[in-house]
C-alpha cells in the first residue's frame, strides 16, 4: 500500500460517484435552449431537402422510424421494433400505436409508405432507398418494405433527418413537395417539437409537442434557433451566455478560444455518421495527374501533421481514406504517405519528370472549394514547389463559381469537403463509381477515377449483410483506393458543439443535432 | 427614372448571369449533392433551362408588371421577403444617418473653431480612424467591449424573442437596445466623411464678408456659429449625405451581416451567396429607388436650407 496506491484508489473512486451522478442526474423539464444555427434553411422539409441546415430544425419537427445510440446500434422510435428477414430483402417496420402529428391525426403506416416514396422520388441521395420496390401496409401500424437486393445501409437510411415521416394528408395534396407551402409554414410534424414560428434568415422557433409519443419528453418547453452567419459574433454569443447551444463549428481558432471558457463545453463527438473529410482530389483523367506517379508523389510532399498541428491547430483527427474514422468500417493500416520529400522526387525522377534550370519540373493548378480550405491551398503550393511543382492557387468567387470548374473536370487539384452521410453507400461510394462520373454534377466522381475492381467491391459491399464480411471489403476498397490515389485524404473537418454548462443531455450520438433533441434539458 | 431604372434592371441581370454558376448548384451544396436528373429539373423549374434573351425579357415583363418573381432559394415571392426585411434596414439605415449627420457637424463646428487646436486634431484623429476602419472589424471591437467585457447589449438579431409579453415600452427598447451597436458602427463610417467636410466648409464660412459682418454687428458667438456659418455650410454636407446614401444601403449589409440584424443587407448576403438571382435583382432595383428618394430629399432640404436653389 503506498501513496500512489491510495491516489488511484481516490480518483478511481471520485470517477464512480461523479459518474454515478451523471447516470442517476435527473433530467428537468422545461426551460428554454437557445442555439446558435450559421446558415437559414431554405425550408423545414428533410424528406425532400437534405443537409445540416435542414437536419437540425427537421430532426426536431419530424420523427424517423429508428434512431441511432452512440455505438452505432439502432434503436426503436416511431417503429417500436423491426424484423428483417429473406436474406435482408423484407425490412417488417411495428410502428408505436399511439403516435400522432402535430395537427393530432394519428400517424399510420400509410404516412410511412407515403414518406418513403416521397423521399425516393425527391430526396437527392438516390442510392438510400433504391432497392426498395414496395411498401405494404397490411394494418395501420404496419409496413413491411420489400427489396430487390439485400440493402444494410437501409438501417441508417431510416435514421436521423433521412427518413422523416411526413403526413400524406398534408403533403399528398398533389402539390410538389419540394416547393410545398407548408415546407416553411404551418407544418405538420411527427417530432418532439412543433414549428412556432420560421422567418427565414432570422431565427426559427420551436415548441413542445405535449402528444410526442414517447412519454415524458421531450424535456425542454422551447428550443430557439438564432440564425447567426458570422462566426465571431456567434463566438461572442457563446462567450457571454447569450448562446446556449451551437453545432457544427469547424473553425479551427474558435474552437480552440472557446476551449479555454469555463462556462462552456466543448466537443468534436457526435459526427461519425455524417463524417465530413477534407481532402485533396486529383484530376485522374487529363494532365499530369492522370499518371498515379504524380499522384503519390505529390501525397508524399503534403504533411498532413503540418495541416494537423498548423492549420487545423489541433482540433481535427488524421484521416487516412475516404472513410471517416468515427465510422465502423474505417481501415487505418493502409499507406498513409507521411511526409517523405526525397522519395516523392524520387517518384517523380523515376517517372520521367525531370527538374529544369529553374528547378520545376512542370506546373499544376489547385482550388478550394470553400474559403475555409484556403490555407491547403497555399500551403499546398508551398509544399509542391519543393518537389519541383508549380502551383498556381485559383480562387473561386463562390461556391457555384467553383462547383463549375471542378464538376465540369477543369482543374488539376481541389481541395474539398465531403461527407460520408452515415453509410458508405450513401455518401462514400459516390466519389469512386464509374457509373458516377458526370460531368457538371458536384461531388459525383468529379475525379473521373475508374477502377472496374473497386466498382465490383462497392457493388458487392452494398448489398452484403454480414458486418464482418462488409468490413473485410470495404478494408479492401481503401486499401486499393489508397493504392490508385485519386483523392489524398487528410483530415476530418473538425466539427465541434459547444454548450453552455446549464444544458443536460446534448445530442452526442452518431447524427450530431440532425437526431430529435427530446432528451435534452436545461439544468437548475 | 423609368429609364434609370430599365437600365438597373438589364445591366444589373446581365451582370448576374455572366457568373459562372447558378442557383442549382447552390441547391445541390445545401442538400450534399444532387444527381444530373435534380440539376436539369431545378434548371427547368427555374427556367434556366431558356435561352439567355428570353429570361431577360420575360424578367422585364415581370418587373413591368411590378411581378419581382419568387426567390429560388425561399420559395417566396421576392416582393413579400423584401418587404419583410424593409422596415428594419429603414430603421438601420436612417438612424446611422441622422446620428452621423448630428455628430459629424457637431464635431465638424468643434473643430473649425479652433483649427489648429487639440480639439481639432483630436477630431482629425477621429476623423482618420472612421476612414481607416472596415466597418466588420468595428462592429466586431463593439461586440468584443459592449456584449463580452461590458455585456450591456445583446450579440445579434433585431429583438428578443424569448420576450412573449410586456407593453410597447418594453419592445420599444428592446428593439432600441439591440439597434445602438449596428447604428453605431455604420454611423461610424460616416461621422468621418461629415466632421471633415463641415470643419472644411466652416473654415472657409467663417472667413467670408457675411460672417465678419455678423461679428462687427455684435453678434454673440454662438449666434454667429448657429445662424450665419453653420447655415451655410451645410449644403456640401447634406449633398455628400445624398449622394452616400448609397454607400450607406451598401455599408448596411455588412453591419447587418455581423450583428445579424434581419433587414435587406443579411438577404442580399444570402441572395449572393446562394445566387438567388430574382431576390438580388429585387434588391438592387428596390436599392435603387431608395437611393433616388434620397437623392430627392437631398435636394427638398437643401432648397428648405438655401430658397435659391431650383429644383
Amino acid at each position: 500500500m503506498n501513496k500512489h496506491f491510495l491516489k488511484t484508489l481516490l480518483l478511481t473512486a471520485t470517477l464512480i460517484f461523479t459518474s454515478l451522478g451523471v447516470c442517476f442526474a435527473e433530467p428537468k423539464k422545461g426551460g428554454t435552449l437557445i442555439a446558435a444555427v450559421g446558415n437559414s434553411p431554405r425550408h423545414l422539409n428533410p424528406a425532400v431537402q437534405s443537409g445540416i441546415v435542414t437536419g437540425f430544425p427537421g430532426a426536431q419537427l419530424f420523427a424517423t422510424p429508428i434512431r441511432y445510440d452512440n455505438n452505432w446500434e439502432p434503436q426503436p422510435y416511431l417503429a417500436e421494433s423491426w424484423e428483417i428477414s429473406d436474406g435482408g430483402k423484407t425490412v417488417r417496420l411495428n410502428l408505436v400505436k399511439d403516435a400522432v402529428f402535430h395537427d393530432g391525426v394519428p400517424i399510420k403506416s400509410s404516412d410511412v409508405k407515403f414518406s418513403l416514396e416521397t423521399i425516393k422520388k425527391n430526396h437527392p441521395f438516390k442510392t438510400m432507398f433504391a432497392p426498395v420496390v414496395s411498401v405494404e401496409t397490411p394494418d395501420e401500424h404496419t409496413a413491411i418494405l420489400k427489396l430487390s437486393s439485400p440493402h444494410p445501409a437501409l438501417m441508417l437510411a431510416m435514421s436521423s433527418q433521412l427518413m422523416a415521416i411526413i403526413p400524406e394528408h398534408v403533403y399528398g395534396d398533389g402539390q410538389d413537395p419540394k416547393t410545398h407551402p407548408q415546407n416553411s409554414e404551418n407544418v405538420v410534424g411527427s417530432g418532439p417539437f412543433k414549428l412556432v414560428e420560421f422567418k427565414s434568415g432570422e431565427h426559427i422557433i420551436l415548441e413542445r409537442f405535449d402528444d410526442f409519443f414517447i412519454d415524458g419528453r421531450p424535456y425542454l418547453d422551447k428550443m430557439v434557433l438564432k440564425i447567426i452567419k458570422d462566426p465571431a459574433t456567434r463566438t461572442i454569443g457563446l462567450e457571454n451566455g447569450e448562446i446556449d447551444f451551437y453545432a457544427f463549428e469547424n473553425v479551427a481558432r474558435n474552437i480552440v478560444r472557446l476551449k479555454k471558457n469555463d462556462n462552456l463545453t466543448v466537443t468534436p463527438d457526435g459526427y461519425a455518421a455524417i463524417g465530413p473529410i477534407d481532402w485533396l482530389a486529383f484530376n485522374t483523367k487529363t494532365g499530369k495527374t492522370a499518371d498515379v506517379n504524380v499522384r503519390r508523389a505529390i501525397a508524399y510532399a503534403i504533411d498532413r501533421n503540418f495541416i494537423l498541428k498548423a492549420i487545423m491547430l489541433g482540433v481535427a483527427d488524421e484521416a487516412r481514406t475516404g472513410i471517416h474514422p468515427g465510422s465502423p468500417f474505417y481501415e487505418p493500416n493502409v499507406e498513409p504517405y507521411n511526409l517523405d520529400i526525397d522519395k516523392a522526387n524520387k517518384i517523380l525522377d523515376d517517372a520521367g519528370y525531370k527538374k529544369g534550370s529553374d528547378g520545376m519540373r512542370f506546373g499544376l493548378t489547385v482550388d478550394f472549394g470553400w474559403p475555409g480550405l484556403k490555407p491547403n491551398a497555399e500551403y499546398t503550393k508551398a509544399a509542391l514547389k519543393k518537389i519541383g511543382i508549380d502551383v498556381t492557387v485559383r480562387a473561386s468567387a463562390d461556391f457555384p463559381t467553383w462547383a463549375k470548374t471542378v464538376s465540369n473536370h477543369n482543374f488539376d487539384l481541389t481541395w474539398d469537403t465531403v461527407f460520408n452521410w452515415g453509410d458508405p453507400v450513401i455518401g462514400v461510394h459516390r466519389t469512386y463509381q464509374t457509373s458516377n462520373i458526370k460531368k457538371g454534377v458536384i461531388w459525383s466522381n468529379t475525379q473521373q477515377y475508374s477502377n472496374p475492381k473497386v466498382d465490383a467491391i462497392m457493388e458487392k459491399a452494398g448489398v452484403e449483410n454480414d458486418m464482418d464480411k462488409r468490413k473485410a471489403l470495404y478494408s479492401e476498397l481503401q486499401k486499393m483506393l489508397a493504392n490508385d490515389l485519386p483523392v489524398y485524404w487528410t483530415n476530418t473537418l473538425p466539427y465541434h458543439t459547444i454548450y453552455s454548462k446549464k444544458v443536460g443531455n446534448p445530442p452526442m450520438g452518431i447524427w450530431a443535432t440532425s437526431s430529435p433533441m427530446d432528451m435534452t434539458y436545461i439544468k437548475d | 427614372m423609368l429609364l434609370v431604372l430599365l437600365v438597373v434592371v438589364v445591366l444589373n441581370f446581365l451582370m448576374l448571369h455572366l457568373a459562372p454558376g447558378d442557383i442549382a448548384d447552390t441547391i445541390a451544396q445545401t442538400m450534399g449533392g444532387a444527381d444530373e436528373q435534380d440539376m436539369a429539373e431545378l434548371r427547368k423549374q427555374y427556367g434556366l433551362d431558356q435561352p439567355f434573351f428570353i429570361q431577360l425579357f420575360n424578367y422585364v415583363v415581370r418587373v413591368a408588371l411590378l411581378d419581382f418573381g419568387h426567390s429560388h432559394f425561399y420559395n417566396l415571392p421576392v416582393f413579400d421577403l423584401i418587404m419583410e426585411r424593409f422596415p428594419a434596414t429603414l430603421l438601420l439605415v436612417f438612424s446611422a444617418q441622422i446620428l452621423s449627420l448630428f455628430v459629424g457637424i457637431l464635431l465638424g463646428v468643434y473643430a473649425a473653431q479652433n483649427p489648429n487646436g487639440l480639439s481639432s486634431l483630436f477630431v482629425n484623429m477621429f476623423s482618420l480612424f472612421g476612414y481607416a476602419a472596415p466597418v466588420f472589424w468595428t462592429g466586431i471591437l463593439l461586440l468584443i467591449a459592449f456584449s463580452l467585457h461590458i455585456p450591456i447589449f445583446p450579440v445579434s438579431g433585431m429583438r428578443d424573442i424569448t420576450i412573449e409579453s410586456g407593453n410597447f415600452f418594453v419592445h420599444f427598447f428592446d428593439v432600441l437596445r439591440h439597434l445602438f451597436l449596428p447604428m453605431i458602427t455604420l454611423a461610424s463610417i460616416f461621422f468621418a466623411y461629415y466632421s471633415r467636410l463641415c470643419r472644411a466648409s466652416m473654415l472657409e464660412v467663417l472667413g467670408a464678408d457675411f460672417v465678419r459682418t455678423a461679428k462687427a454687428k455684435g453678434l454673440s458667438k454662438k449666434d454667429v456659429l448657429l445662424k450665419h456659418a453653420l447655415k451655410n455650410s451645410l449644403s456640401p454636407v447634406i449633398t455628400f449625405a445624398g449622394l452616400s446614401f448609397s454607400a450607406v444601403v451598401s455599408g448596411a449589409i455588412l453591419v447587418e451581416t455581423v450583428y445579424s440584424w434581419p433587414g435587406l443587407g443579411t438577404l442580399a448576403f444570402n441572395s449572393i451567396i446562394s445566387r438567388d438571382t430574382p431576390v438580388l435583382l429585387g434588391i438592387l432595383i428596390f436599392s435603387t429607388l431608395m437611393v433616388t428618394v434620397g437623392n430627392l430629399l437631398t435636394d427638398l432640404t437643401l432648397k428648405a436650407l438655401d430658397p435659391r436653389i431650383k429644383i
